[in-house]
């Protein structure tokens, strides 16, 4: 896009907002509306502005495409590994409780890490799959 | 009277799906093919949670002084539903790139027309 | 009743955007279905779900609304081609009866909002009595999705998951339009 002071001054204050909005949301899931999902999408809305108004270029110096395949899998990886640790400290695949001392504590880590992963893994696919749709019509 | 106010929300959510449905099924577009999708999708949205709505009822988070809450569990089932639904829009509309990249036109007709005449 | 007149006519421009989605063509379509996808939103709100309408207006007037811009610039038509006319009668005939079968079906559901349904009464007691002493997490719908049914969310971010791989191998590539490409091989197959 050419060059528009209204909208590079108007997203330059944007988009760190928006990137600790999805943050709170992210780690506020427990207290209020919220969660792992919803932070992702709102992250990934924060770097598509930014692609938007700064060109495609910019946002891939950022982001560049290999950290993104790492990160999808990534959160898969850290769902699935939450479940295989709780099966090597003795009790079933998934049950938070053998996670800490008590029984509450040890579901309150369990969901923490659990939408962590998700929230990360979220973010990277909607990213991977808007720079691909953007990326296409290129030479 | 009250049984049309009881019942106006599924009216409006069968009206919704119809015409989701009669844009799948009447126009050649493909795009136009997925927004109606789409449009489906939310109509089946609104059933669930419509029928998890209780009248004085307050969103499901636990706060001090509230004893009604609405039912928690269509929420989390729509969660799941809307995500795996946006992943599935994105499938399509990447199919849709590849579709006129292949046969140069993305309406139905068309596109008949060319793998009937090879 | 302030309630019960937002709902009716939320849900009256529901009705309305949906037709008019319905009627117009490409671009204003899209544009049309974003705002459909924030009214739904609203109406999640008004309706006492507040996850499922931020995850609607996050998901439905964000990314799918911006990835149905990116496709239509993607296959642009460059011959203005006419566009045929339909005959609307089969598929008309087709949603008429099958609304018709709903409407019926729908004459003895319990009304909207009504406490003593059936889905208010069984399973969903023992969620909200039982969340907060057994997880500590007050917002129900975070520990029934990571805690009590924490399998489906694992299937779900499989789901998302194989969804980027499968657009990464279709249309990641950084390959240019080539529609006349196609034209000149089956011109020389045939010549």
């Amino acid at each position: 896009m050419k060059p528009n002071l209204i909208l590079h001054v108007v997203s330059k204050f944007l988009i760190p907002l928006i990137i600790i909005f999805a943050l709170y949301v992210q780690f506020h899931g427990d207290f209020g509306p919220g969660g792992g999902f919803q932070a992702g999408v709102i992250f990934s809305a924060a770097i598509i502005l930014y692609a938007l108004v700064f060109g495609l270029d910019a946002a891939e110096e950022i982001i560049p495409s290999r950290l993104l395949r790492i990160l999808a899998s990534l959160g898969v990886v850290i769902y699935a590994g939450v479940g295989v640790v709780t099966l090597l400290l003795g009790a079933n695949y998934l049950d938070y409780s053998v996670l800490g001392s008590t029984q509450i504590a040890g579901q309150h880590l369990g969901i923490l890490l659990v939408e962590l992963g998700v929230g990360i893994s979220v973010a990277a696919v909607m990213l991977i799959i808007f720079f691909a749709f953007a990326g296409r019509g290129r030479e | 009277m009250d049984f049309f106010i009881g019942h106006y929300n599924y009216w409006i959510v069968i009206f919704l799906m119809m015409v989701g449905l009669y844009t799948v099924i009447s126009r050649g577009n493909l795009i136009k093919k997925v927004i109606g999708l789409n449009m489906f999708q939310v109509s089946v949205f609104f059933l669930y949670i419509s029928m998890s709505t209780v009248e004085g009822g307050a969103a499901p988070i636990i706060t001090e002084g509230v004893e009604v809450y609405s039912n928690p569990l269509p929420h989390v089932l729509i969660l799941t539903a809307i995500v795996v639904g946006v992943a599935t829009t994105a499938l399509a509309l990447a199919l849709v790139v590849r579709i006129k990249e292949s046969y140069g036109t993305i309406e139905e007709d068309e596109i008949h027309e060319q793998d009937h005449s090879l | 009743m302030i309630d019960i007149i937002i709902n009716i006519t939320l849900l009256t421009f529901l009705a309305i955007t949906s037709v008019a989605i319905m009627r117009m063509t490409n671009l204003f379509a899209v544009i049309m279905f974003g705002i459909f996808s924030l009214l739904s939103a609203g109406l999640f709100v008004v309706m006492d779900a507040p996850d499922v309408a931020f995850t609607e207006a996050a998901v439905g007037a964000g990314i799918s609304t911006v990835l149905m811009l990116a496709t239509l610039a993607l296959t642009k038509d460059h011959h203005e081609k006419s566009p045929r006319g339909h005959r609307p009668w089969l598929p008309l005939a087709v949603v008429g009866i099958t609304g018709a079968a709903l409407v019926y079906g729908t004459w003895d559901i319990p009304g909207f909002g009504d406490p003593n349904a059936p889905t208010q009464t069984h399973v969903a007691r023992y969620y909200i009595e039982n969340a907060v002493p057994e997880t500590g997490v007050p917002n129900i719908v975070t520990a029934v999705l990571a805690s009590y049914r924490g399998f489906d969310t694992l299937g779900e971010v499989a789901v998302v998951f194989t969804a980027g791989v499968a657009v990464l191998l279709l249309i990641g590539g950084k390959r240019s339009k080539s529609s006349t490409k196609v034209t000149h091989e089956r011109g020389q197959d045939e010549a």
